[in-house]
């Protein structure tokens, strides 16, 4: 029989399954068949390639060929040409932003020259509803090395040597909080892995457990291990039913195998993993909120100390990670510890993924070494800002972060470099904005978030922000003072000093690395009243140039609040007090007389 | 699905499940192996391109050579076909023309193992159609 020459791979991450990848898949199942060539090629069902803009995207292997856009309608197309007679489907290739050009094979995408895959290593690779296919790459090998080789503080030394950092945001060193858990006695402890994933337009921790779950189980079993638990548990939001089906299928399929359950590899070990969901509140993802919800309470935080790690998931020791960090893990055994430390900067190991999105060309999922700069990010591996315009902030960190300038560009990507320049690291999440976004609505944008999300215990957070979000808010209608600025900087501070988790302590990181990188802007809004970015609708004047206008009455005629007077054929003028802002009168004048100031 | 009860079961598991992704691996960094490209146009396919091309597979697989053979347009050198472009790491690529078996073969031992040249190379007047 003849072998398998291609493997078309379609991405099954929820971005693509929403635009029909099921519906594409089976349809290349369909061809295929029809034109027997059930030897020839392979269809592939992957988790995502993180080009999530031109989605759904089929790569053809071994030639790399990256299509876009695809629809079932191209699929037939594909396999006449590429599969049977050899050429590339040109209009669906990628097409290079900056060039015009399409690209033909993934390799020569700028989007992924820079990157370097470790925890999206199988995501896109491999079918992740198939054991085999993990267990190919290596996987499991991790576990048994760690099981059968290792003690299991020899097995906690490699992870410290690693400099594996949290990736939830915090950057805690892994390997320090997993020696924490190990020291406490108990007759039950936990592995717990955190899939909240609460941030606005994140979704890191979604497409690695949908794209790669069993790296996860691996990892949170090596944990186990290593701290002395038998038991793990994953809390993952509802919203998020592709990855629970991905995880469910991957836990049956490893408890069929005997990789979870009783005396995994014949090691005497034991290791089990259940899924605990959670409603989607920002706050649950805060560790201590996250375990009160699992325990069945109130998703709400509380003070630390007592750490997770010596009371946590019903009142046992408890090791809370990230499922970015830990689907890391494996890789660190599977290649040494010092081979991931050679990775990234001194303070800060190995890669981070990032969801990035705003006006840029590329939006995606990316993984980037530590120390790599924002602007080899936005422009190499984004393409550069949408429609060519010019770049103001982007915003790491979500509604803990903050947003970073121009200056900031060439900042290396580390935990610690981000936090100096005013922002964090976070989970991943990095937002470009461009001139047309207002940096005080941005600022109100994740304040009126925080607003919504903040569980309402202490009282820093609940009133406090309430308090700066109606003080934006009156800034972007045109009614703020410079006293109001004062007020923003010190009421910030007070609920950063004062608040009792996480989520309140960083509330107010957008507000004050706003007023510090645009101090102008706000300046500008409250003195002047002028949003030069056009978005604080209240602000916007529109007039009239007398040079221009022929006095035709169109504006005047479509003007729903009658704010427009004049003679017919002399220059006319908008009253205003009367005027509403609704660009009505711009929108239908034929002569460019009316701009907004 | 049957247990996996050691380290050896998981070793030879994964050994087992490894060529059906072999094909995927390779893809991933094919300028680090010698890549195959078959002219498979309509008038390389009437030439035989396509048996040629699972000779290649087959052997090179069954010789233990790990490479990347794809298929690729028109080469432009209609006159000789079936054709075969191989381009061996860190070199530029070489186009071998009128391939049959016996060529092919002995592209595979000389060539891809060796690097030693062999004869029916077609002279390469321009950029091959997938750079
Ligand atoms: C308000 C708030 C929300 C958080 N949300 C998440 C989250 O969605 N996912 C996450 O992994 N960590 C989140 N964290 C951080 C967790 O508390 C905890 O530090 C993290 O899960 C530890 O894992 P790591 O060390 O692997 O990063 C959040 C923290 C705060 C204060
Ligand atoms: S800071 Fe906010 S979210 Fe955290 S406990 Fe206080 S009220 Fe709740
Ligand atoms: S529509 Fe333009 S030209 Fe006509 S009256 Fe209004 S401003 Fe003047």
């Amino acid at each position: 029989m003849a072998k398998i020459k291609y493997h078309i791979l379609c991405c099954g991450g929820t971005g693509c399954h929403a635009s029909k990848s099921d519906v594409i898949m089976s349809r290349f199942n369909e061809v295929i068949n029809e034109k027997g060539l059930t030897s020839d090629a392979k269809v592939v069902a992957t988790g995502c390639f993180g080009f999530c803009e031109q989605g759904p995207i089929v790569k053809i292997l071994p030639d790399n060929t990256f299509y876009t856009r695809v629809t079932p309608e191209d699929v037939e197309e594909i396999i006449n040409e590429h599969i049977i007679k050899g050429r590339k489907v040109t209009r669906l290739l990628y097409t290079d932003p900056a060039k015009n050009e399409h690209i033909e094979d993934s390799k020569h995408m700028n989007f992924y020259k820079k990157q370097i895959r470790i925890a999206l290593r199988n995501c896109g690779f491999i079918d992740p509803e198939n054991i085999n296919e993990y267990i190919a790459r290596e996987g499991y090998e991790a576990l048994s090395k760690v099981l059968g080789e290792m003690t299991p503080q020899q097995a906690i030394e490699e992870v410290k040597l690693s400099g594996l950092r949290g990736r939830g945001g915090g950057g805690f060193p892994t390997g320090l909080k997993w020696e924490f858990a190990s020291k406490y006695q108990a007759d039950q402890k936990y592995v717990v892995c955190n899939a909240d994933e609460g941030d606005p337009g994140a979704f890191m921790d979604r497409s690695i457990l949908e794209g790669d779950p069993h790296s996860v189980l691996e990892a949170m079993e090596i944990c186990g291990y290593c701290i002395g638990a038998t038991k793990g548990l994953i809390y993952i939001r509802a919203e998020y039913p592709l990855a629970i089906h991905r995880l469910k299928v991957a836990i049956k399929q490893a408890r069929e195998v005997g990789l979870l359950g009783k005396d995994i590899l014949g090691t005497g070990f034991d290791f089990d993993v259940e899924l605990r969901y959670g409603a989607g509140a920002f706050v649950c993802g805060e560790e201590t909120a996250l375990i009160h919800s699992m325990e069945g309470h109130r998703g709400e935080p509380t003070v630390k100390p007592p750490f997770p790690a010596e009371s946590g998931y019903l009142k046992k020791p408890s090791n809370v990670n990230n499922v970015e960090t830990f689907a890391n893990i494996p890789v660190i055994f599977n290649k040494g510890a010092n081979w991931f430390n050679k990775i990234g900067t001194e303070r800060s190991k190995g890669t981070k993924v990032f969801a990035l999105a705003g006006k840029i060309n590329n939006v995606g999922l990316i993984e980037v070494p530590m120390g790599t700069t924002l602007r080899e990010v936005i422009y190499e591996i984004g393409g550069g800002i949408k429609g060519g315009k010019k770049f103001k902030a982007v915003q790491t960190g979500g509604p803990s972060g903050g947003c970073l300038t121009e200056k900031h560009l060439d900042v290396p990507i580390e935990y610690d470099t981000l936090i100096a320049a005013g922002s964090m690291m976070g989970s991943g999440g990095m937002i470009v904005m461009d001139e047309d976004n207002c940096m005080v609505s941005v600022a109100k944008f994740y304040l009126e978030f925080t607003v919504e999300e903040s569980c309402g215990k202490c009282t820093p957070c609940r009133i406090g922000n309430k308090r700066l979000h109606e003080i934006l808010d009156k800034i972007t209608k045109g009614h703020g003072t410079m006293e109001d600025l004062d007020k923003l900087k010190n009421l910030s501070q007070v609920i950063k000093d004062t608040a009792l988790c996480g989520l309140g302590q960083t509330s107010p990181n957008p507000v004050l690395s706003t007023i510090d990188n645009f101090w102008d802007e706000y300046v500008e809004h409250v003195t002047v009243k002028k949003c030069r970015a056009g978005v604080c609708t209240s602000m916007l004047k529109f007039v009239i140039d007398p040079e221009v206008c022929i006095g035709c009455t169109l504006c005047a005629r479509n003007c729903p609040v009658n704010a427009i007077t004049g003679e017919r054929k002399s220059p006319h003028q908008i009253n205003q007090d009367i005027c509403i802002k609704c660009g009505t009168c711009k929108e239908k004048c034929k002569f460019g007389a009316i701009s907004i100031k | 699905m049957a247990k996996i009860k050691s380290l050896a079961d998981l070793k030879n598991l994964r050994d087992n499940m490894k060529s059906g992704i072999d094909l995927r691996e390779r893809g991933d960094h094919p300028d680090a192996l010698p890549q195959v490209k078959v002219g498979m146009a309509t008038s390389g396919i009437a030439s035989g391109a396509k048996e040629i091309m699972n000779f290649m597979i087959d052997e090179l697989d069954k010789r233990g050579i790990p490479a990347v053979v794809t298929q690729t347009g028109d080469m432009g050198y209609c006159y000789a076909e079936p054709t075969i472009e191989v381009k061996l790491p860190g070199q530029d690529p070489v186009v071998f023309g009128y391939v049959n078996q016996a060529k092919a073969d002995e592209i595979i031992e000389k060539y891809i193992k060796n690097g030693e040249l062999v004869d029916g190379i077609l002279p390469v007047n321009f950029r091959s159609v997938n750079e």
